[in-house]
């Protein structure tokens, strides 16, 4: 069984370099800033392989794929 | 030393306030508000601070009596307090206890005047929250208006070895964005005061966890230690107990802090603040991460969550600020977004760029230049939770709101008009030590 994963931005770390959002279209779109907005955070298990791949090419490190563990990674 | 030390002892019976004593927090008496309460005095009026240490059953107990005083967080989200404590109760490392009374809105005077008028109180409630929490120290981060007034406060307490805990006091950064909970710990723990994005609770930059809470919500945990939930819930309304502290400005007589019960209609608290007669247009209600709402409709609104829902409002961090109908709004808000988008920490693009940008286009639409609404409306989405703190969440709110309330007035500026027959300047956009 695949466990679901999310595609995270952190954006402390991003600097709207727009890598993410050409290589994963259908998840990340670009704000008019041009930083990545998650559009579709689920990605379904054919793709993991893929958008971990993307996520190894960030240059800034700021993409993360998260195996969803119930909780969510966030703030308080 | 010795007499400090005799200043620790249980305050003579009958000196304990009942339930129907209020204020709780601030100086009874006006005369009282000059200096800081001393130690003695602190000690004569609330009696000495019951020790909240003990094994982990009592702990439990104690928290479930913040619990059953349902006791929320000043700060502005409201954020249960037992809730925060469990979960601090059950880390795997002692946690730190930070007070934080960063404070750091400019409309905002509450934790000022608390830090400055009652100092003991909420360093009891911070050593209470350690005691709950099973923490190893505290530390207090007070605005640097009032900084120093805490240290002499901490120092005094020390030589009384009061105490069980180690206290720090620390002079906040200045800036908005400092009083953010995990900006508080990067602060205290790295000297950074800039938003981590990653909560206090699961071990800050310091990598231990921390429990962040409002001096005003330790100034109330203090008192309930003292007495218990009844005697809390005896004041405000039974969802939202307790008493609260307010800021009143804009266009009252006496702009100030006020502490006051929850329910109370938003119009007679502004009566505390001798309202001067001008008619009021709107009134910005909770903050600066609040909510605009016209004064006609909120006037008569219980100061409450639950009184305040029919405008969208909430009491955040306690702030009412009265616009006159003589100003504009539109203005108002242009300045405001202004100063918030300045005050960004400067780490997220969207919070960086996207509400400099939000900032932008009211300004120009309050110049009287053409402006896209909708483009601003889409960046208000855009922005929001696209931040490692709340910031751009909470002026997206704002901006939002004030879109709603000013409709009227922002169509009359896209013609050339503004209904404003004076300018100024209601909601101050820099740090200051108010009132």
């Amino acid at each position: 069984m695949t466990r679901p994963a999310r595609l995270a931005v952190d954006l402390i770390a991003c600097d709207g370099r727009g890598l993410c959002a050409e290589l994963l279209p259908g998840f990340i779109r670009l704000d008019d800033w041009g930083f990545p907005v998650i559009s579709c955070r689920d990605v379904p298990a054919e793709l993991h392989a893929e958008a971990a791949a993307v996520v190894l090419l960030c240059p800034r490190l700021a993409l993360r794929l998260e195996r969803a563990q119930g909780r969510d990674a966030g703030r308080e | 030393m010795t007499t400090l030390q005799s200043a620790c002892l249980p305050a003579p019976a009958g000196s304990v306030p009942g339930p129907d004593a209020l204020p709780r927090l601030l100086p009874a008496a006006a005369a009282d508000r000059a200096g800081p309460a001393s130690l003695r005095e602190h000690l004569a009026r609330h009696g000495t601070r019951p020790s909240c240490a003990g094994d982990w059953r009592r702990r439990q107990q104690l928290i479930d009596e913040v619990g059953r005083a349902n006791l929320t967080g000043r700060g502005g989200a409201a954020f249960p307090a037992a809730v925060k404590l469990r979960a601090l109760a059950e880390t795997a490392r002692p946690p730190l206890v930070v007070a934080n009374g960063v404070e750091g809105e400019p409309a905002s005077a509450k934790d000022k005047v608390l830090l400055g008028s009652a100092p003991h109180l909420v360093l009891d409630g911070a050593v209470c929250a350690a005691e709950l929490t099973g923490a190893s120290d505290v530390v207090i981060v007070a605005h640097r208006a009032v900084w120093e007034t805490v240290r002499e406060a901490a120092d005094q307490r020390r030589r009384a070895r009061c105490d069980p805990v180690p206290v720090r006091v620390r002079a906040a950064a200045a800036g908005f964005t400092a009083g953010e909970a995990s900006a508080v710990v990067h602060w205290a723990e790295r000297g950074i005061p800039a938003p981590t994005g990653r909560p206090p609770r699961l071990g800050g930059p310091g990598r231990r966890p921390a429990l962040v809470q409002n001096v005003e919500t330790l100034a109330h945990l203090a008192l309930i230690m003292r007495h218990d939930a009844s005697w809390f819930r005896s004041a405000g309304t039974p969802a939202e107990p307790g008493t609260r502290l307010v800021t009143l400005l804009g266009a009252v007589r006496h702009p100030g802090v006020y502490e006051v019960e929850p329910g109370m209609p938003v119009g007679d608290m502004l009566k505390l603040a001798g309202s001067d007669g001008t008619a009021l247009g709107a009134l910005l209600i909770g903050g600066y991460f609040g909510t605009w709402a016209d004064a006609a409709d909120a006037l008569s609104l219980p100061f409450s969550a639950a009184g305040l829902a029919p405008v969208g409002a909430s009491p955040g961090v306690g702030v009412v600020a009265a616009v006159p109908a003589t100003a504009c709004g539109l203005a108002e808000t242009a300045r405001l977004t202004r100063y918030l988008a300045d005050s960004s920490a400067g780490q997220c693009g969207p919070c960086v760029f996207g509400l400099d940008a939000i900032a932008r286009e009211l300004e120009r639409a309050a110049a009287g230049a053409s402006c896209e609404l909708t483009r601003v409306r889409r960046w208000l989405g855009d922005v929001t939770g696209r931040g490692a703190c709340r910031h751009p969440d909470g002026t997206a709110l704002m901006v939002a709101s004030a879109l709603r309330v000013f409709r009227a007035e922002i169509e009359r500026h896209a013609r050339g008009w503004c209904g404003a027959t004076e300018t100024v300047g209601v909601l101050p956009v820099r740090d200051q030590v108010f009132p």
